[in-house]
């Protein structure tokens, strides 16, 4: 039985009329907790952040106290928001910038008090443009009201905000091709070490860089302190988190559910969530994390919604969206078009990555398309070793940025799953699904 | 002489002041000269390489990294459909075929009247009604063959001015406040950009 309990905590205002208006977020007790926030000692804000263990939203599951933490110890520094929100079939961002971005603005003020940063950056996709209209009159109109700007709210503390637009590129999803972006380059993801832009982030100043969902918490977790996320949940896997639901079932959209609480069968089958798979099939297969996770089949429907509970079963929760595949699904057809996404996408820094996804793209299309042959299959499993040694997980990385190791996720696991189906594609000279 | 018309050219140097770098504005610069011109044009470029003190080929490089970025004219408007997962399994290359054949152009191609360019898209984050179109960035929610016809014909009508602004407009919302830098320092950090370049193009044997 899905847990449907759990307080709204991201998503209390979608679909109130105007949700996206000061006047509405005002209403409903909006920037209250930036109230709040800065009668506290930015210290005391970390601490009930670090309370939560809110894990970062973006897809790594970072713990956003820690990460904070890490800039603490620096003085000059800035915060970006990470808006560019481009994995396949994860639209929770999306949700939020178009219908609740004064939430969004309040967590950014109330995270760079905390953090003692004067200037943030709210990067958001380029193919958002009704967001980007949204978030910048949010901006417009909290400057206005002396929400941003200087001396918040009578505080002393100033904050300036700017809402830059991307221009089309997955790869600046990953945090430091964002942040080369935000500084007027190509989006090429940076050479590691430093691993974290909280040493060497924009500009070469430390930076803090974190998703909207992450930054949309702040105001619920001010409001109602950080033990109170973190009550909800189990271990590691605190409060509640958009899961953005695609694919072959009845309902899809995003929902807003407790960690650990509710298992994949929950929100893939329950009338108030998925509410099944249409015109009565059954299901074949689901991505649980975007599609830079492995596959997972029906025998994993149980698993839990939790960062470790999916983890420790050989995939990931990542960005929050799991997608049904129903039984007239073809795998390969499925696995060939984010295969392709991943060619087009790579930056073409590193070789395996570059060359890898476009080989692997080939010989998924000539298998789907009749011109298949029998060694292709080990072929394809080759390619990917090549890409991330020892197809295991976590994968291991032979590129600058983890868009190289996800390539091989969904070949390596449809094919262990659907092996058969894989041959009889060389067998029938193309698709049986027709 | 600007390329940049007046207007355009005063919204560009305030997005500048924005950033502590002026190379940051180089993406917001680029939307805005598409804005004017529909596309980049070799022009626009120098002139954005002028405002972010870069090089032409500096600009250039850097845009076509970008897929909203066009170095060749396209159409009015922009009409992308995602295959891409969630749309693949709601036919999404089926309504992307459907759309060839509608505006009689192949994918990446131009209709000859300059109205439409027809783009396949990567996935575009609205999954919940795949599968996913847009034109210039906007979300029409066109998921059928029939809504995507009754769509062209509403634009080649000349409708949904409003809501689809013509392509490269992307943002209409004007930052109205802030701590914008003061002019006098804008135009020193100008000034100094200017220099920098200067010598740097002396420098080149």
């Amino acid at each position: 039985m899905a847990k449907l309990d759990a307080p709204k905590i991201v998503t209390a205002r979608i679909g109130i009329e105007g949700s996206h208006t000061l006047a509405t977020y005002l209403e409903h007790g909006g920037y209250e907790s930036l109230r709040k926030a800065l009668a506290m000692t930015p210290e005391a804000v970390w601490s009930e952040v670090d309370d939560a263990s809110l894990l970062g939203r973006g897809g790594a599951g970072f713990p956003a106290g820690r990460k904070w933490s890490m800039l603490r110890k620096n003085p000059v520094s800035y915060l970006v928001v990470n808006g560019d929100e481009s994995e396949p079939a994860t639209f929770k961002d999306h949700l939020l910038l178009e219908n609740d971005p004064h939430q969004l603005v309040e967590g950014v003020v109330i995270a760079a008090y905390s953090l003692q940063v004067s200037q943030a950056f709210i990067y958001i996709r380029g193919e958002m443009a009704l967001a980007l209209e949204r978030v910048q009159s949010a901006v417009n109109d909290a400057y206005a009201s002396g929400a941003l700007g200087q001396d918040i709210f009578g505080s002393g503390f100033s904050l300036d905000v700017v809402v830059h637009p991307g221009a089309g590129a997955y790869i600046c999803g990953d945090e430091t091709g964002l942040l080369e972006s935000l500084e007027g380059k190509r989006g090429f993801p940076r050479i590691k070490p430093p691993f974290f832009p909280a040493v060497m982030g924009l500009y070469g100043q430390p930076t803090v860089v974190n998703n909207i969902e992450t930054l949309s918490n702040m105001p619920w977790i001010i409001a109602n302190g950080g033990k109170a996320f973190a009550a909800l949940g189990q271990g590691r896997s605190t409060g509640t988190r958009l899961f953005a639901l695609a694919g072959h079932v009845n309902r899809p959209g995003v929902y807003e559910l407790e960690m650990v609480h509710n298992t994949f069968r929950d929100i893939i089958f329950d009338p108030a969530l998925g509410a099944g798979i249409r015109d009565g099939r059954a299901l074949k297969a689901f991505i649980p994390g975007g599609v830079s996770s492995p596959w997972f089949g029906i025998e994993m429907l149980d698993v839990p919604l939790g960062q470790d509970e999916v983890g420790e079963r050989g995939s990931m929760l990542g960005s929050g969206s799991i997608v049904a595949m129903d039984e007239t699904t073809c795998a390969v057809r499925a696995v060939w078009r984010i295969t392709k996404f991943f060619s087009r996408e790579s930056c073409g820094q590193c070789t395996p990555c570059r060359e890898g996804s476009g080989w692997l793209e080939r010989i998924l299309w000539r298998l789907e398309n009749g011109g298949g042959r029998h060694e292709d299959i080990d072929l394809l499993l080759d390619v990917c070793d090549n890409i991330s040694p020892g197809l295991v997980w976590p994968p291991q990385q032979t590129t600058i940025c983890p868009l190289g190791p996800s390539i091989p996720a969904s070949i390596s696991s449809a094919i262990s799953m659907f092996k058969d189906e894989f041959y009889a594609h060389v067998t029938n000279q193309g698709c049986p699904h027709g | 002489m600007s390329h940049l018309r007046p207007e355009i050219r005063q919204r560009a140097e305030e997005i500048v002041s924005l950033y502590p770098h002026p190379r940051s504005a180089m993406l917001p610069l680029l939307h805005l000269a598409q804005e004017q011109d529909g596309y980049l044009t070799p022009e626009a470029m120098e002139e954005v390489a002028g405002l972010t003190g870069t090089t032409a080929a500096e600009v250039r490089g850097t845009a076509s990294f970008y897929d909203l970025f066009h170095l060749e004219p396209v159409g009015r408007y922009v009409v992308g459909v995602c295959t891409n997962i969630a749309c693949l399994l709601a036919g999404g290359i089926e309504l992307l075929e459907h759309a060839e054949r509608v505006l009689g152009i192949p994918v990446g191609a131009t209709t000859p009247d300059g109205l439409f360019t027809l783009e396949e898209n990567e996935c575009l984050a609205d999954c919940d009604h795949p599968p996913c179109v847009q034109v210039n960035s906007r979300f029409v929610r066109t998921t059928s063959a029939d809504q995507f016809d009754a769509l062209v014909s509403e634009l080649r009508d000349g409708g949904r001015t409003d809501e689809i602004p013509p392509f490269g407009t992307l943002v209409r919302v004007r930052r109205t406040v802030g701590l914008v830098a003061p002019r006098e320092q804008v135009a020193e950090e100008r000034a100094r950009v200017s220099i920098e370049r200067q010598q740097r193009a002396e420098a080149k044997p």
